[in-house]
């Protein structure tokens, strides 16, 4: 009964004024169409900036390096323990790649709760061998099937059919800068040579972009069995076990374990990428920022519009006071037409942002880097319309406050009798 | 006489500002149930000042108030209201409707926050005062589209729509004309001889204190004459 009472005056009190609530809520609105369309924008762009590096890159990424043994024999003899060793110049010593017992590991990662998927690779440096020139180059080795489903391979495969690269004996997807260099189209027969000297004649089935130029001039991919066959190694040879987990943030503590379970080096996407991450975090920051900058400057627009409003109705202030109002359910008055400005502002933000957004999605956006890309991407996460939403509402109550306790405490006797 | 209804027990007031100036000194008085009492003094006499200070506007004063029996010393800002709310109606020199609100709701808004009746109760009650006052008709216009005295009328039914015990004028027909000066006079008699209503009510003109029940003449902040 009580707040039934107090809502009538506040929407009185607003609909007397009409004109300047209509531009008080614009200016709320406005403010949260530009948060929302700049946060999903920019989030959009976020996540395909990250999508090229993360869709890409494993979790967790199990492999064989050549190095040094870390412990070297003489730190095992007894005789020289409280001996300085100036030994340098230590070299590796010529260790396989490959990853031992590879059987058992993939099968154990198989069981693990926390591992999305895995995907067995091999990586083999070769030369494309084209007329008389020799280019550097690198064939990656994977399970079709696994690498399309865990890392979006068929995304990247601009031309020709991915699958094409398992049904087909002997077959190679180009790297699209690659593909350029050697003039090679669909259908052609290319000719490699390994490190070892070995020699194998491929034909291309695709052609492939990743969108970081550096990396399509100089890798290809085969299926696992090819590059087993062009390394002349056996079937159970592989170099990476790319690993995808279900939640990210356990990367780092999943390879460490790895790491130590099976002696091999384990390398987890937050140190390999850490730039990225930083990049984020930064465009975020930067967008929250003029979201919010926006949002202050239009609760300071309601704070206006409340004073002039409360030096409007001093004369009703101080009757609703003498005839029993107390100056709480004045404050509460003004904090309510403040809130409804807000939340009448806010959601029609919330719609309009979602508008903006939609229409930003719309606009065209071709670029060669992102073959699959067509217009300007945008995030349409729930969580900024929350925070939008929650955003208007405390600005206005904050914008509110202040005229609200001035009105709260506006003394009848004066305003009585000063006429 | 009947039950004291209002009680001022050495009322003393201060401004301090630019000087300390005493405003009122020890004023002692009562009103009974249904008394017709008339403030009268000359301008600055301190008669509105100590009008504000009865009606539990003013807090900032000496001495004690007692109200239907209770003080109103140490009583919170709250419940203050609340008591003005339930047992003294107010007529000023101004109107003070509000424009926003139909003529109904304005006479309404009081007894929508004391809330002892429901909605539609208080819209009966509210009707039943404009038509005791004879502006029924204009109950659904705004406040605006009325005459001086309609509006002055409209107050009053503002200030009887939670039955209080004490109604409180501050020069009520100070604004009007000899014509409506009349009726809200007569209103007034009417109220108390016909409703047993108790009124306090401050004024310049001697000839409207003349005909109320009692006169309490001020001068220089003290009561000369009661």
């Amino acid at each position: 009964m009580k707040s039934k009472l107090i809502f009538s005056i506040s929407r009185s009190l607003l609909l007397a004024r009409w004109k300047q609530t209509l531009v008080a809520a614009i200016g709320v609105t406005f403010s949260i169409t530009m948060f929302i369309a700049l946060l999903g924008f920019m989030n959009g762009l976020n996540d395909l900036l990250d999508g090229l590096v993360i869709n890409r890159t494993p979790h967790v990424r199990l492999y064989n390096e050549i190095q040094a043994s870390k412990i070297q024999p003489i730190d095992r003899s007894v005789n020289y323990k409280n001996s300085h060793n100036f030994i340098s110049s230590v070299k590796p010593k010529n260790e396989r790649l490959e990853i031992y017992n590879n059987a058992a590991i993939m099968n154990s990662l198989k069981k693990d709760s926390r591992v999305l998927g895995f995907a067995p690779k091999i990586t083999a440096q070769v030369f494309y061998n084209v007329g008389a020139i020799d280019l550097t180059g690198v064939i990656n080795g994977i399970d079709v099937e696994a690498e399309n489903r865990l890392f979006l391979f068929s995304d990247y495969v601009t031309a020709g059919n991915y699958i094409d690269l398992k049904n087909t004996p002997n077959s190679i997807i180009l790297g699209k800068g690659a593909a350029e260099k050697m003039l090679a189209n669909i259908g052609d027969v290319i000719q490699v040579t390994t490190t070892k000297g070995e020699r194998m004649q491929l034909k291309v089935v695709g052609f492939f972009q990743s969108g970081l130029q550096e990396i399509d001039k100089v890798q290809s991919y085969a299926s696992i069995t090819t590059a087993q066959k062009l390394l002349g190694e056996s079937s159970n040879y592989i170099t990476d076990i790319q690993i995808k987990l279900k939640d990210i943030v356990m990367a780092p503590a999943v390879a460490k374990g790895l790491e130590q379970l099976y002696d091999v080096e384990a390398l987890d996407i937050q140190t390999a990428n850490s730039q990225f991450e930083t990049g984020s975090f930064v465009r975020t920051l930067i967008s929250y920022a003029v979201g919010i900058t926006l949002l202050i400057v239009a609760g300071f627009g309601i704070y206006n519009i409340l004073n002039m409003m409360i030096y409007e109705k001093m004369d009703s202030i101080a009757i609703l006071k003498a005839t029993g109002f107390s100056g709480k359910d004045v404050n509460r008055i003004f904090i309510t037409i403040a809130l409804s400005i807000g939340v009448f502002g806010g959601l029609l933000g919330l719609l309009c942002g979602l508008g903006l957004s939609g229409l930003i999605d719309q606009i065209p956006f071709n670029t060669a880097a992102l073959p699959t890309v067509k217009t300007y991407p945008v995030n349409y996460d729930l969580k900024f319309y929350i925070i939008g939403g929650i955003f208007s509402i405390v600005t206005t109550y904050f914008a509110g406050y202040f005229p609200s306790r001035k009105a709260s405490k506006i003394d009848p006797v004066i305003i009585i009798r000063g006429k | 006489m009947g039950t004291k209804i209002l009680e001022a027990i050495s009322i003393s007031k201060y401004f301090h500002d630019p000087v300390r100036i005493q405003v009122l000194n020890q004023i002692n008085f009562s009103i009974n149930k249904g008394e017709f009492v008339s403030v009268i003094g000359k301008s600055g006499c301190g008669k509105s000042t100590l009008l504000y200070i009865l009606s539990t506007m003013d807090t900032d004063y000496d001495g004690d108030l007692i109200i239907d029996r209770i003080s109103m010393r140490d009583k919170k800002e709250a419940e203050l209201a609340r008591v003005r709310n339930e047992k003294i109606g107010f007529v000023f020199q101004f109107h003070y409707l509000l424009n926003e609100f139909s003529v109904l709701r304005n006479v309404m808004l009081p007894g929508l926050k004391l809330a002892k009746l429901s909605e539609k109760e208080v819209e009966a009650k509210a009707y039943e005062k404009l038509k005791m006052l004879g502006i029924e008709n204009e109950a659904l216009k705004n406040p605006n589209q009325l005459s001086g005295g309609q509006k002055q009328r409209v107050a009053i039914a503002r200030a009887l729509i939670n039955d209080p015990l004490l109604i409180m004028g501050d020069e009520p027909t100070g604004n009007l004309d000899k014509k409506n000066s009349e009726v809200v006079f007569d209103i007034f008699q009417e109220l108390a001889q016909t409703y047993n209503q108790s009124l306090l009510i401050v004024t310049h003109d001697n000839e409207f204190a003349a005909r109320t029940h009692r006169i309490i003449e001020m001068e220089d902040g003290k009561i000369i004459k009661m």
